[in-house]
């Protein structure tokens, strides 16, 4: 068992192992619907009611289940949920579950879900399990979001139907199609190392505030 | 005929499942760093769409119209076992390609591009003649955009990247570039 405090069952998932940013996990959807904010947002909220739900119904039936089919049973309860999901948004938000098309279907496939199943949910009381979906839910929504918002300014010019860039803007579609999918997550991740060395790098000066330089060129 | 050839060649280059639905993206980030690997993981994923795409036409047309709300999960369990079955048959008949597939096999379950095409192919209303010219030409496709990515990242490994471009970013903006170039090819569907 792993021994971790609540909190950090909840925090991690939404930073330190964010499961888009940093694990790379359930890039389908990251990259498939974040094209606006709007279609990201609804996007991250099914994947999170997906992921809380299996989280709780698989960490109360671990017991029940053999090992040699514990995966096909995640995977039949993830697809359970990802139905109740896909007929809900049908029927609450028609427009918005047309834009989805297949990929609400696909969220069965997510690696992310599945994956906190194998890894956390089966192994860990009801509670926890609970806390760490939220957690890695709400990594997944903030992640979505950042997609989208971007690909959406860049690529209309608007977010949420509403101008946001003033004055004459040529919008460059491309990021609104797929290639800009995946070129924000590039740039994103790009951002991410450049902020980490810049840690790594302050923190290193800290320790020694002379004579690192001479240090590393001997070196 | 040229209806059918025209899903296939949508499937492969216009409409890539890699580089523009977003399906099997974790075999292309994660299988993609050797040419001979990333071919054979192609053609395992080819073999199984087919199959896949004769599954889904059944279910389609003898049980789901029974009980739709079962589409999802019958395909997904579907999908698991047979590629169980495939596995085990290969084992059996051929133990060379077996060993040569290996981890790839079991893995294609998880692919959700397998999932997509059932989907699609239902969402689309194909019959069982262009499923099989779909699922062929999704398989090229995700082959092509596999075995491409591959190269470039091959020889990438002696290039001069910045540090912090290295890895994961790399691949996502070579990615980007790639599917911006099938782009290119939409201007097939007006032409035609």
């Amino acid at each position: 068992m792993s021994k971790t405090s609540p909190q950090q069952d909840f925090f991690r998932g939404i930073w330190r192992e964010n499961p888009v940013l940093i694990q790379m996990l359930g890039l389908c959807p990251a990259l498939a619907v974040s094209n606006t904010l709007e279609n990201s947002l609804v996007m991250g909220i099914a994947t999170f009611f997906v992921l809380t739900g299996s989280s709780l119904l698989v960490s109360i039936v671990k017991k029940a289940v053999p090992g040699e089919v514990r995966i096909s049973t995640y995977i039949l309860i993830i697809a359970t949920f990802v139905t109740v999901a896909d007929m809900t948004l049908e029927a609450l938000v028609p427009d918005i579950h047309k834009a989805l098309g297949a990929f609400v279907a696909l969220i069965v496939v997510n690696c992310m879900i599945l994956g906190r199943q194998e890894a956390f949910a089966s192994k860990n009381p009801v509670g926890r399990s609970l806390l760490d979906a939220f957690g890695t839910g709400f990594g997944f929504i903030i992640a979505m979001v950042m997609m989208g918002s971007i690909r959406e300014i860049l690529g209309t010019g608007a977010l949420l139907g509403m101008k946001v860039i003033p004055g004459p803007f040529e919008p460059w579609v491309i990021f609104i199609l797929p290639p800009g999918g995946f070129l924000t997550l590039g740039f994103w991740l790009l951002l991410f190392g450049w902020i980490e060395k810049r840690r790594v790098e302050r923190a290193r000066v800290r320790e020694w505030p002379h004579g690192v330089g001479a240090r590393e060129e001997a070196a | 005929m040229g209806e059918l050839v025209w899903i296939l060649l949508s499937a492969m280059v216009v409409n890539n499942f890699t580089l523009a639905y977003f399906l099997g993206l974790c075999p292309f980030m994660g299988v993609s760093a050797r040419v001979s690997t990333a071919l054979r993981l192609g053609l395992a994923d080819i073999f199984v769409l087919v199959i896949a795409s004769v599954c889904a036409w059944f279910l389609n047309t003898f049980i789901l119209p029974y009980a739709p709300y079962l589409r999802l999960i019958s395909f997904i369990v579907v999908i698991a076992s047979l590629v169980q079955i495939v596995e085990m048959v290969i084992k059996k008949v051929s133990p060379v390609l077996f060993r040569q597939l290996g981890i790839y096999l079991p893995l294609i379950t998880t692919n959700c591009a397998i999932l997509g095409l059932a989907i699609f192919q239902t969402n689309r209303g194909y019959n069982l003649l262009e499923g099989l010219f779909f699922a062929v030409g999704g398989g090229l496709g995700l082959t092509l955009a596999l075995v491409l990515m591959a190269s470039i990242r091959e020889s990438s490994e002696m290039a001069d990247v910045p540090a912090l471009a290295k890895g994961m970013a790399l691949v996502l903006i070579i990615a980007g570039s790639l599917s911006l170039a099938f782009m290119g090819f939409a201007g097939l569907l007006s032409s035609s």
